[in-house]
């Protein structure tokens, strides 16, 4: 079954000349077709293009050439630009949009010789804990059809968790990585901001965006990550910095290693085996030799409502483009300023709608001050609390969400109690700090429960070197879903 | 923090977003609601902290003025909802 292995597992396997890319993306591609139709995962498939891709993979080995990703399929987010392939991020605004170049980060992974296997669901403009708010329907979580796969990037999370893919990308604005990664039991990684080229990502809110892996293992996440990153002179906010070799920090012990819990990420109304896990999880890592104490981020609770005016105000102003001139949805509305607004309240659905409504009033004049500027001021404060923290610790660990994955249906007429399924994942976001989920374990019906390592501005390879020796002495990541089984 | 629907017209017009009036009713509420969890803010004294609009330490990053090639129009023009020749086509912005 070659679609289960890891992609360092598929590298030593093309090396070794027991497999070539064409058979393993085959192989990957039957199993997409026997699980997507129950999952939706995948919004579009390029079966042949990434046969074309895989060929062409398997010819650059044959000539001696290898680079850790030659021919290895990956399934990308429906927000990020791949040159011939839709990207619709899950609007019907964007129906049909074909965008012509790639996104820096695809055309670096493309020059390495990855193989793309297609586009995965997302909420709506990446707005969302669940894809719930997808224009093209919920994907299913692979542990219990029934529930959330997380979100935004629950497509490429519940494609990476049912082995439809090797690997994946999403993107990470206050969560969209590590909650979906947590709630469906894979490796998933928000880089710093500034550490990956933001060019041919479909914005939402501009000073928080990053994209980054979803991955079966610590080992994979730390490839996959050095394949994208550093600066790009597209992105003016990328840090001109030279990016670490990742795979240098897979350690197996901890000695050394200053771990801080932060004791405002327990609090009341999480699921109590989550907390559980949680801290079975630190005395794993004291059993490692780390020194676990206790830190403070004293503004942790502001961190929402700060989140939830500056993220849609930065979205209501990126997503003034979409206008119904130069690409997608245009409903002629008889002139031009009804055919915008026609445009704009037919083609963007009830969240997106929602927050463009509370970035607008925010920014708007008389309470501009009030709301945004309140909000940045907070923002301080709350990056300035992980500057301390990181004066002390090297990472931090505790929970990516407070609960395992919920019900469809569940949260999607009470926007602020899907809000709180995020709320230990925001902060990272505006203080600009990288962040990890990896599994620690399941709760009394089975469900992943997500470890969250955080680490300091463009220090990723400290999460990294704590994750990996945390995995490496557990089992939770060799978990599989039992989908196939049924 | 309630709007009222006036406002929430408002702003709508100002977002250029044509909604229903159930869409109006709805916003008027789940807005108001966000609004009030949101004056939590306000119980911080933030008089002497400077904003962040960006956690980086870069500014004005500038870049040598050198042409480069672009996209062909044929590319560009390829997602228009409707073109003439080398152009987007839009309805009258300006009347004569």
């Amino acid at each position: 079954m070659p679609y289960r292995l890891t992609i360092h597992e598929a590298h030593d396997r093309f090396v070794q000349k027991e497999l070539t890319s064409v058979e393993l993306t085959g192989a990957v591609f039957d199993r997409i077709e026997e699980l997507n139709p129950a999952l939706h995962a995948f919004l579009h498939l390029t079966r042949d293009a990434a046969l074309e891709q895989a060929r062409a993979a398997d010819a650059r080995r044959a000539q001696g050439e290898d680079t850790p990703l030659l021919g290895v399929p990956l399934a990308i987010k429906d927000v990020i630009c791949v040159q011939g392939m839709p990207a619709t991020a899950g609007s019907k605004i964007l129906q049909g949009f074909v965008p012509p170049y790639d996104a820096t980060a695809i055309a670096r992974l493309r020059a390495l010789g990855a193989v793309f296997l297609g586009k995965t669901n997302t909420d709506e403009f990446a707005m969302g804990s669940s894809t719930e708010n997808s224009a093209y329907g919920v994907t299913h979580n692979p542990w219990d059809l029934e529930r959330v796969p997380g979100g935004s990037s629950g497509g490429s999370a519940a494609a990476v968790a049912a082995d439809l893919c090797l690997g994946a990308f999403g993107t990470d604005t206050g969560g969209s990585i590590r909650q979906p990664a947590s709630l469906c039991s894979v490796v998933g990684l928000k880089p710093s901001y500034g550490r990956v080229s933001r060019y041919g990502l479909i914005a939402f809110a501009s000073s928080l965006d990053q994209m980054g892996p979803f991955a079966k293992d610590v080992r994979d996440a730390a490839i996959l990550l050095r394949a994208i990153a550093g600066h790009d002179p597209l992105d003016s906010t990328t840090m001109p910095i030279t990016v670490p070799d990742y795979t240098a920090y897979l350690r197996s012990n901890l000695t050394g290693v200053r771990v801080g819990v932060p004791r405002e990420y327990f609090i009341d109304g999480m699921q109590p085996e989550v907390e559980q896990a949680i801290r079975q999880a630190i005395e794993v890592m004291k059993s490692l030799d780390a020194e676990v104490r206790e830190v403070s981020l004293p503004h942790t609770d502001f961190g929402l409502p700060v989140y939830y005016l500056i993220a849609p105000a930065e979205a209501s102003a990126n997503l003034a483009r979409f206008d119904g001139v130069r690409y997608g949805l245009r409903v002629d509305g008889g002139d031009i300023l009804s055919t915008y607004k026609a445009t704009r309240g037919q083609g963007f659905g009830p969240e997106v709608k929602r927050r463009i409504m509370i970035g607008t009033y925010a920014l708007s004049t008389g309470y501009y001050d009030a709301y945004y500027l309140k909000a940045q001021k907070v923002r301080t404060l709350i990056k300035s609390d992980f500057d301390r923290a990181f004066q002390e610790v090297d990472v931090i660990a505790c929970p990516t969400a407070p609960t395992t994955a919920f019900k469809i249906g569940e949260k999607v007429n009470d926007p602020l109690q899907m809000y709180l399924s995020d709320v230990f994942t925001l902060n990272q976001n505006l203080a600009g700090i990288c962040g990890m989920s990896l599994p620690c374990g399941f709760d009394g019906q089975g469900l992943p429960i997500g470890l969250q390592l955080n680490g300091p501005a463009f220090g990723e390879e400290k999460i990294i070197h704590v994750a990996h020796a945390y995995e490496q002495a557990t089992e939770w990541h060799k978990h599989k879903p039992k989908i196939d089984l049924r | 923090m309630s709007l009222t629907r006036a406002e929430v017209q408002h702003i709508a017009e100002l977002a250029k977003l044509q909604l229903t009036e159930a869409e109006e009713a709805l916003y008027q509420d789940q807005l108001s609601d966000i609004l009030d969890y949101i004056q939590r803010l306000n119980t911080l004294d933030t008089e002497a902290i400077p904003p962040t609009a960006t956690v980086l330490p870069l500014h004005s990053i500038m870049r040598d003025d050198v042409s480069r090639p672009s996209l062909p129009a044929d590319q560009i023009l390829a997602n228009a909802p409707a073109r003439a020749g080398d152009s987007f086509e839009v309805r009258v912005i300006l009347e004569e």
